[in-house]
């Protein structure tokens, strides 16, 4: 860099991009959450075709390419496949939840896929791959994700 | 088919705050220094490939924002969402179209200006997840605790390759972070999110590179010695993470068969001579190797250990630092294909390895790899 930036120091400007989102969640999402919220159940979509049970429920099966689809209830229990703790309070946590956080990839009994959600009534240092939990429904449910609390240990 | 050779390559140093320069100012060092790399002119390029995501530059159409720092002006210029390999992928078709004999690739990030977090938090689904709260750190704590239980990989292998790579980026200067530090170091630094301590984590990081591909017709046309891309290939997985097996990576062991295949390579343990790998956790060198064939399942821990993949090792794998001594997201890469392309022609200066006629560069898109890109570049046409 050339001498006449020499003894500038570089100015620094605060800035962000706000842009409010509306995500219209679609048929199958909506009937998805609709069930949770109303009736505490927690069901997927299955595929005709290969007889797969995919939770997030999907309008679509994205092994078959087919919407050859039908809805299914899955279980409440389920069994632990990975899980994350985060210990720094990440921005993106959100306000009411304090660390640690932990969150776990729970295959539902009856699902061949698994569902991102928090685990919760347990220590860190004791949750464990292949535990079993089951879902803990929120007491104020507005049909979305966090209508389920919280997945905890099956005594 | 057409044949393609990279020409030309220009990288400005990795830092954790460059404050003194926009992201166009370190478009103009990055394609000044490929362009000089090349023995080329600004004129000498006929189109151009930026890459950028909009969310870590914080403005739409990112991508145009550095084309007049590019030499774009009058020319076609398109761009590329996500690593700087697959900027470079399109790049190649390009100029294997036949409409084009050279582009100029470049990529750049300013991770020290924004929120990582928030921007990877929301490339979670967001009316089934996002709001949940997850980010690209928690994702690959995941990831990283589903491949430790299938392989019994341990926190010290994994501790072993942030000593590795931190002590390789003394021989780079363009590297961020170079460390002396021992396993014990990693193991004791501040727990992130378990697994991942906060020495198992690539830093935040600012830089751009710029690489400039050719047309086999053209590319014995200037001074500099080309680099032959003998195979590539992408492919990804399914979107949510519950769909995939998180312990393994799919799509990467698909694309490295295809980038094989197309490059001729029956045995690539003993076919490849140096890789720059996508080590933005110290767990993922390790995964990726076995998903590539580069180590048997569940072995690359052990062979680590053995010195396997140091520079003077059977495979030097991130002898320029890696990822884990400066990240610069999207523009990463190209700063790992500008590193094998060094190596091959002989002029990686501090780290370059003894024999390196065959690289491997590999590129990342997605939460805990869901896409993959990975380059066979040859001494060879």
């Amino acid at each position: 860099m050339s001498d006449q930036f020499q003894g500038i120091e570089p100015m620094v400007y605060q800035s962000q991009i706000n842009v409010p989102y509306s995500w219209w969640a679609g048929d199958t999402a909506t009937r998805f959450f609709v069930t949770l919220r109303d009736e505490k159940k927690i069901t997927a979509t299955k595929c005709g075709d290969c007889g797969k049970v995919l939770l997030p429920p999907r309008k679509i099966c994205p092994r078959c390419f087919t919407e050859n689809m039908e809805w299914v209830k899955v279980s409440d229990e389920g069994t632990v496949l990975s899980f994350a703790v985060a210990r720094r309070p990440f921005a993106a946590i959100p306000a009411d939840k304090k660390v640690p956080v932990i969150w776990g990839l729970i295959q539902l009994d009856g699902a061949d896929t698994a569902l991102l959600h928090y685990l919760d009534g347990l220590r860190p240092e004791d949750v464990s791959i292949g535990m079993r939990v089951t879902a803990v429904y929120s007491e104020a449910r507005k049909g979305t994700i966090r209508d389920i609390s919280h997945f905890k240990p099956v005594k | 088919m057409d044949r393609a050779a990279i020409i030309g390559v220009g990288m400005t140093k990795i830092e954790k705050r460059k404050i003194s320069q926009t992201f166009a100012d370190m478009a103009w060092e990055a394609v000044n220094k490929a362009l000089t790399d090349a023995g080329m002119t600004i004129d000498d390029i006929d189109n151009v490939v930026t890459t950028s995501s909009d969310f870590w530059d914080g403005r739409t159409i990112s991508c145009m924002a550095v084309g007049d720092a590019s030499g774009a002006a009058h020319k076609n210029i398109s761009c590329v969402e996500g690593d700087g390999a697959y900027g470079a992928f399109y790049g190649m078709m390009r100029v294997l179209s036949g409409s084009y004999k050279t582009t100029l690739v470049t990529g750049h990030t300013k991770g020290s200006e924004s929120v990582s977090s928030l921007i990877t938090n929301a490339a979670f689904d967001p009316i089934y997840e996002r709001s949940l709260g997850m980010d690209m750190i928690t994702a690959c704590a995941m990831q990283a605790r589903s491949y430790m239980h299938r392989t019994k990989t341990t926190a010290q292998q994994m501790a072993l390759v942030s000593v590795k790579n931190h002590g390789n980026a003394f021989k780079n200067p363009l590297s961020q972070l170079p460390l002396k530090i021992a396993v014990q170091d990693v193991l004791q630094s501040e727990m992130i999110a378990d697994p991942l301590h906060k020495l198992d984590c690539s830093p935040v990081s600012d830089g751009c590179a710029a690489v400039i591909i050719a047309h086999e017709s053209v590319a014995e046309k200037f001074k500099q010695q080309p680099v032959w891309i003998k195979g590539v290939s992408f492919c990804a997985d399914s979107f949510f993470f519950g769909d995939r097996d998180l312990s393994h990576a799919r799509s990467l062991a698909e694309a490295a068969k295809k980038a094989y295949a197309m490059a001729g390579i029956r045995d690539p343990k003993k076919e490849i001579d140096v890789a720059e790998l996508y080590d933005a956790f110290t767990y993922q060198e390790l995964l990726w190797l076995e998903e590539m064939g580069l180590a048997d399942d569940a072995t690359a821990g052990k062979l680590l250990e053995k010195g396997e993949f140091n520079i003077d090792g059977r495979l030097p794998v991130n002898a320029s630092g890696g990822l884990l001594s400066g990240h610069p997201v999207i523009a990463a890469g190209l700063y790992s294909m500008g590193a094998v392309v060094r190596q091959i022609r002989g002029d990686a200066g501090g780290f370059q390895v003894k024999k390196a006629k065959t690289g491997l560069v590999h590129g990342v898109n997605g939460l805990g790899g869901q896409s993959h890109c990975v380059f066979i570049l040859d001494k060879d046409k």
